[in-house]
C-alpha cells in the first residue's frame, strides 16, 4: 500500500476537485463537495480496495488524507 | 370481564425468526407474556439461549438454524408443528453507496432478507401446517419500502426489503383462500445491534434521531408490540398491509 494510490483512490470518491489538488496534507473536510455520501463512498472504496473496514469514528478522527492513510494501514 | 383480551396470544403457537436478538428476541419473549406458545430460532446457539431462558410460561421450543442453509430450514419446518402465527425477523443489514452495489453483496443480503424468510414461508404452506386463521408477520423497513425513506449507502438493504414487502401482498391475496392473513411491520431506527455497525457515528445517530418527531430511535418493544397486535385475533380482519413504526419519522 502507498500513499500515491491512496490518494488517486481516494479523489476517485469525488466528482468536482480535480485529482491533482489532493495532497496527503489535504484537510479532506474543507473540500466543497465533502458529504456524508463521499465519506460512506470512502468507507466502501477502502473495504473494496484494502480489505479494511474503516468505522464512522476513524473517519472522524482524522484530519487530513495521511491520516486517512495511516488509519487504513494501521487496520491492513 | 377482567380476562377480556382480544390482544391475548393464548393457545396459539407462534415462530419467530432472528429470536436470539434485537426485535426478534423480544417479540418472543412478548409473545410468551401474551400467553402464545412459541418456537424460537436463530444461529447462534448461546444468544438464543439466553432469549430461551426469558420467556415466561411452558413448552417453548428452540432451534438453531441458518436459514440460508436448506438442510437447517428442512429440520426448522419438520420440528415447527402446526403454527397459528409467523414472525419472520431475521435480517442483516448493508450500508453501501450505489457503485459499489456489487452483486456479491446483494446476493448475501438478499440471501437472508428476501429469500430465506419468503422460501421459510413457502415451505410452511407447502406443507400445510399454518393453520387456517394464521397469522404472518414480515419484518420490512420503512426503508425502502413505499412512502418509506431513502437514505444515502442503504439501496440494497432497503431493495431487499422492498421485495419483501411485495411479495408479502401477493402471499396476503393468495393465503387469503385458506384464511391466513399475512402483514408486515416497517420500523424505523430501532435500538439493536443491526444499527451498531459503526459506520454511522453515535453523534450522526444523536443528529438523526433529533428529525424524528418523537425524537428519538424505537426500542425493540416498540415493535414487538405492533407484531403481537397482526399476530392476535385483534387484527382478524387485516390483511396485506406493512404497519409502519417510525416514531412519526416518514411524515
Ligand atoms: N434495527 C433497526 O433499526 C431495524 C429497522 C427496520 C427493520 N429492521 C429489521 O428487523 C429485523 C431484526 O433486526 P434487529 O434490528 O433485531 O437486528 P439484530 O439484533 O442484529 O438481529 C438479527 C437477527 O437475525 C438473525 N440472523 C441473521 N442472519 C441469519 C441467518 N443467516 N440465519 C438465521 N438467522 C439469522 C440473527 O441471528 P444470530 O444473531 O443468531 O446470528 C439475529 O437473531 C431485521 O429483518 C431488520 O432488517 C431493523
Amino acid at each position: 500500500m502507498d500513499i500515491n494510490t491512496f490518494i488517486d483512490n481516494f479523489a476517485g470518491q469525488l466528482d468536482e476537485t480535480p485529482a491533482d489538488q489532493i495532497k496527503p496534507e489535504t484537510n479532506f473536510r474543507d473540500l466543497d463537495e465533502w458529504s456524508s455520501l463521499v465519506a460512506l463512498s470512502i468507507i466502501a472504496m477502502v473495504d473494496e480496495e484494502y480489505g479494511v473496514t474503516l468505522k464512522g469514528a476513524d473517519i472522524k478522527s482524522a484530519v487530513t488524507v495521511q491520516d486517512l492513510y495511516d488509519a487504513v494501514k494501521s487496520k491492513m | 370481564m377482567s380476562s377480556y383480551n382480544p390482544f391475548s396470544l393464548s393457545g396459539k403457537t407462534i415462530l419467530v425468526t432472528g429470536a436470539s436478538s434485537g426485535i426478534g428476541r423480544t417479540t418472543a419473549i412478548e409473545c410468551s407474556k401474551m400467553g402464545g406458545r412459541v418456537v424460537i430460532t436463530g444461529r447462534d446457539s448461546n444468544r438464543l439461549q439466553e432469549t430461551y431462558q426469558e420467556l415466561v410460561g411452558v413448552d417453548h421450543v428452540q432451534v438453531v438454524a441458518d436459514l440460508t442453509d436448506s438442510k437447517d430450514v428442512d429440520s426448522l419446518v419438520d420440528s415447527c408443528g402446526i403454527l397459528d402465527g409467523l414472525v419472520l425477523c431475521a435480517g442483516i443489514g448493508k450500508i453501501s453507496p450505489f457503485q459499489f452495489c456489487t452483486q456479491d453483496k446483494m446476493n448475501d443480503v438478499f440471501a437472508i432478507n428476501y429469500f430465506s424468510p419468503v422460501e421459510l414461508l413457502r415451505r410452511l404452506v407447502k406443507k400445510k401446517v399454518i393453520a387456517k386463521c394464521g397469522s404472518v408477520v414480515f419484518v420490512a423497513s420503512i426503508g425502502g419500502c413505499p412512502g418509506g425513506k431513502f437514505t444515502y449507502g442503504n439501496g440494497i438493504y432497503g431493495a431487499s426489503k422492498a421485495a419483501l414487502w411485495s411479495m408479502m401482498r401477493f402471499a396476503a391475496k393468495e393465503l387469503a383462500i385458506r384464511k391466513i392473513r399475512v402483514n408486515g411491520v416497517n420500523p424505523g431506527m430501532v435500538e439493536t445491534n443491526l444499527i451498531k455497525h459503526g459506520i454511522i457515528t453515535d453523534e450522526q445517530h444523536k443528529a438523526d434521531m433529533e428529525t424524528y418527531p418523537l425524537k428519538r430511535y424505537g426500542q425493540p418493544e416498540d415493535i414487538a408490540h405492533g407484531i403481537v397486535y397482526l399476530l392476535s385475533d385483534a387484527a382478524s380482519w387485516v390483511t396485506g398491509h406493512s404497519l409502519v413504526i417510525d416514531g412519526g419519522c416518514t411524515i
